[in-house]
C-alpha cells in the first residue's frame, strides 16, 4: 500500500472505514429487529389496553420469567435434552442413510417415495402411537423430534452426493477407485455444505417435535409447561415458554452456522471479503 | 514392430440398448508406448466415447480393447485423466488436488503415508514444470481458469502413468493461455514420455502437439484418416506458422469437412 497515491489511498480508506460500518451494522441489526419488535409490541398493547390474557406485554412475559424461573429452568432443559437426542438420532441416520441414497440409484428408487409419504404424514398424528409403544416419558418427544429432522438431513446429504460431477468420477475410477473411495474423497466433503444447511433447517423444526410430543402427553417438558399454563389462563406463563424456546433454537443455529463456517468456508468464499482481501 | 500399448479393434458402442444412439462402429486404432496421438473430428462423433472405453469406465458393445498386453474389462488402474472442466476439488489446497490420485491408486495409496515428504515434494517439482511454483498453498477458486487447468493436468500426471487421456483438456481456455499450455503439455511429455491420446477439435492444437492425428467420421464414428506429423520438437508457436504445419492443418481440415457432410473420403 505504501505506492499508492494519497488520493487513492484516502479513497481506499473510505471505503475501508464504510465497509467497517456496514459489517458493525450487520452484527447488531438482528439485535436491533428483536428490541424494536419487542418496543412495538408493548406500546400496541398498553395503547390500546389489551387484556394480560390475551396478549400479555413484554414485561408480564418478563414479571412471569422472573416469578416462574424455577419450573421454567427445569423444563426447558428437559426440552432441550429431548431435542438434541433426538436431533443427535436424525443426523446419524439420516447421514448414513443419506449416503446409501446418494450413492445408489437402486436405493433411491426403492426407498424415495416411502421416505416422501413418509414425511407427509402430521408428525403430531404419530404421537399417540409413540405414547403406545413406549408410554409417558422421554421416549415420545425425543423420538418425536428425531422423525420431524430426519428428512431434511436425508436429503440433503444424498443431493450433495449425488450430485458429483461425472468427469470428477471418472478421474478416480480410472485410477482404480472403489465406490467407497469416491465418497470418501469426494461424496462427504462435497455433501457438507448442504448437510450443514440441513442442520440449521433440522435443529429448529426438532424442537417443535420435541414440543408437540410433550403437549400431547404432557409429563414434562415445555409443550407440558405451556398446556399447564394456558389451561391456568396463564398467558404470560404460556409467551413465556414460547419465548425461551425461540431463543434455544436462535442458539443451536448459530452453533450449527459457527460450525458451518469453520468447515465449510470453501463454499461460502468471495463473500463478505470485499475489502478484507484486497488489503 | 513392437506390440502396440493401446489396441482397439473393430469397436462399436451403442447407448440405451438395442435402440439406442450408435456412437461408435468399426472403429480401430492403435497407440504404440510413448507416442503422443491426437484423435479429431466433428462434434459429437463419439470422441469422449473412445476415451471412455480405452479406460474401461463404458464397456464397448462390440470388438475388442486391449491397453498394456491385457483386454480391458472393468476400469484401468493407470490412467491419468483431464478433461475440459478442471474438476478440481474446492474444498483441497493446490498440493493437495494434485495428489489426490496418490491417496486412491493400489500403487501408491499404502506408501502415501510413510513417504508424504518425498511425495509432496514430488507433487511440488510437477507444479513447477507447469509454472504453479508457490501456489499449492491456494485453494482452487484463488487461480484462474488457466491455472486451474495445470493444475488438472498435474493431478493427472502425479502419478506417472503410463496412459495419459485428455479429453479437450484446453477448449474453455482463451486462445492466448492455450497456446501456453500447448507448450507446458510438450515440455511434461517429451520429459516424461507417457502415451497420451488427446481428443480435440482443434486441428492446430493436434498438430502442436501429436506424433499422429487420426480424423474420425461424424456418428456412428470410426477413423477415417491419419496423418503423421514429423515436425520437429520442441515446435514453438513459429512452427505453427511454417508452410509444413499450415499444410498439415489445411489436409486435416478437408477430412473434417468431408466427415461432416458424410461423405465418403479415400485415404
Amino acid at each position: 500500500m505504501a505506492d499508492m497515491s494519497p488520493r487513492a489511498l484516502a479513497r481506499y480508506q473510505s471505503m475501508a472505514a464504510a465497509a467497517r460500518r456496514q459489517r458493525r451494522l450487520e452484527a447488531w441489526l438482528p439485535w436491533i429487529v428483536i428490541g424494536g419488535m419487542f418496543a412495538l409490541w408493548e406500546i400496541i398493547v398498553v395503547a390500546f389496553g389489551i387484556a394480560e390474557f390475551i396478549l400479555p406485554a413484554p414485561h408480564d412475559i418478563v414479571n412471569s420469567m422472573i416469578r416462574w424461573w424455577r419450573p421454567l429452568m427445569q423444563d426447558s432443559l428437559v426440552t432441550l435434552y429431548c431435542t438434541l437426542a433426538g436431533f443427535g438420532m436424525a443426523i446419524v441416520g439420516g447421514v448414513l442413510l443419506g449416503v446409501a441414497i446418494g450413492s445408489s440409484q437402486m436405493v433411491y428408487k426403492g426407498l424415495y417415495p416411502l421416505l416422501i409419504a413418509f414425511n407427509s404424514i402430521p408428525k403430531v398424528a404419530v404421537v399417540p402411537i409413540l405414547i403406545i409403544w413406549f408410554g409417558i416419558g422421554v421416549w415420545p418427544p425425543i423420538l418425536t423430534a428425531f422423525l420431524i429432522s430426519f428428512f431434511p438431513i436425508v436429503v440433503n446429504v444424498a443431493t450433495g452426493i449425488a450430485t458429483v460431477e461425472p468427469e470428477l468420477k471418472d478421474v478416480l475410477r480410472a485410477l482404480g477407485a472403489k465406490p467407497r473411495d469416491i465418497i470418501i474423497k469426494v461424496g462427504l466433503p462435497r455433501a457438507m455444505p448442504y448437510f450443514f444447511a440441513s442442520l440449521k433447517i433440522a435443529v429448529t423444526v426438532a424442537f417443535v417435535g420435541a414440543i408437540i410430543a410433550e403437549s400431547v402427553a404432557p409429563n414434562a417438558g415445555i409443550g407440558r409447561l405451556i398446556m399447564v399454563a394456558s389451561s391456568r389462563f396463564d398467558v404470560p406463563l404460556v409467551f413465556a415458554g414460547l419465548i425461551i424456546t425461540g431463543f434455544m433454537g436462535i442458539v443451536l443455529y448459530w452453533i450449527a452456522e459457527y460450525i458451518e463456517r469453520r468447515t465449510t468456508g470453501w463454499a461460502t468464499r468471495g463473500q463478505n471479503q470485499n475489502l478484507a482481501a484486497g488489503g | 514392430m513392437t506390440r502396440p500399448f493401446v489396441e482397439i479393434d473393430h469397436v462399436a458402442m451403442r447407448y440405451g440398448g438395442v435402440d439406442g444412439t450408435l456412437a461408435l462402429q468399426d472403429c480401430s486404432m492403435n497407440v504404440q508406448e510413448g507416442e503422443f496421438v491426437a484423435v479429431v473430428g466433428p462434434s459429437g462423433c463419439g470422441k469422449s466415447t473412445l476415451m471412455r472405453l480405452v479406460t474401461g469406465l463404458w464397456p464397448a458393445t462390440e470388438g475388442n480393447v486391449i491397453v498394456d498386453g491385457s483386454e480391458v474389462d472393468g476400469p484401468v488402474t493407470i490412467a491419468g485423466m483431464a478433461f475440459q472442466s478442471p474438476t478440481l476439488l474446492p474444498w483441497r489446497r493446490i498440493l493437495a488436488n494434485v495428489m489426490l490420485p496418490l491417496e486412491v491408486t493400489p500403487e501408491h495409496r499404502g506408501r502415501l503415508r510413510r513417504e508424504r515428504p518425498q511425495y509432496e515434494a514430488r507433487a511440488r517439482e510437477l507444479l513447477k514444470l507447469v509454472g504453479l511454483e508457490g501456489f499449492d498453498g491456494k485453494y482452487p477458486y484463488q487461480l484462474s481458469g488457466g491455472m486451474q487447468q495445470r493444475t488438472s493436468l498435474c493431478r493427472a500426471l502425479i502419478h506417472e502413468p503410463k496412459l495419459l487421456m485428455l479429453d479437450e483438456p484446453f477448449s474453455a481456455l482463451d486462445v492466448f493461455t492455450r497456446e501456453e499450455l500447448w507448450a507446458v503439455m510438450q515440455d511434461v511429455w517429451m520429459v516424461r514420455k507417457p502415451t497420451v491420446i488427446l481428443v480435440t477439435h482443434d486441428l492446430r492444437e493436434a498438430v502442436y502437439l501429436a506424433d499422429r492425428v487420426l480424423v474420425m467420421s461424424a456418428r456412428p464414428g470410426r477413423i477415417i484418416a491419419e496423418r503423421k506429423v514429423d515436425l520437429p520438437r520442441p515446435r514453438t508457436l513459429e512452427t505453427t506458422y511454417t508452410p509444413e504445419f499450415q499444410a498439415l492443418t489445411a489436409d486435416l481440415r478437408r477430412y473434417i469437412a468431408a466427415a461432416r457432410s458424410g461423405e465418403e473420403v479415400t485415404i
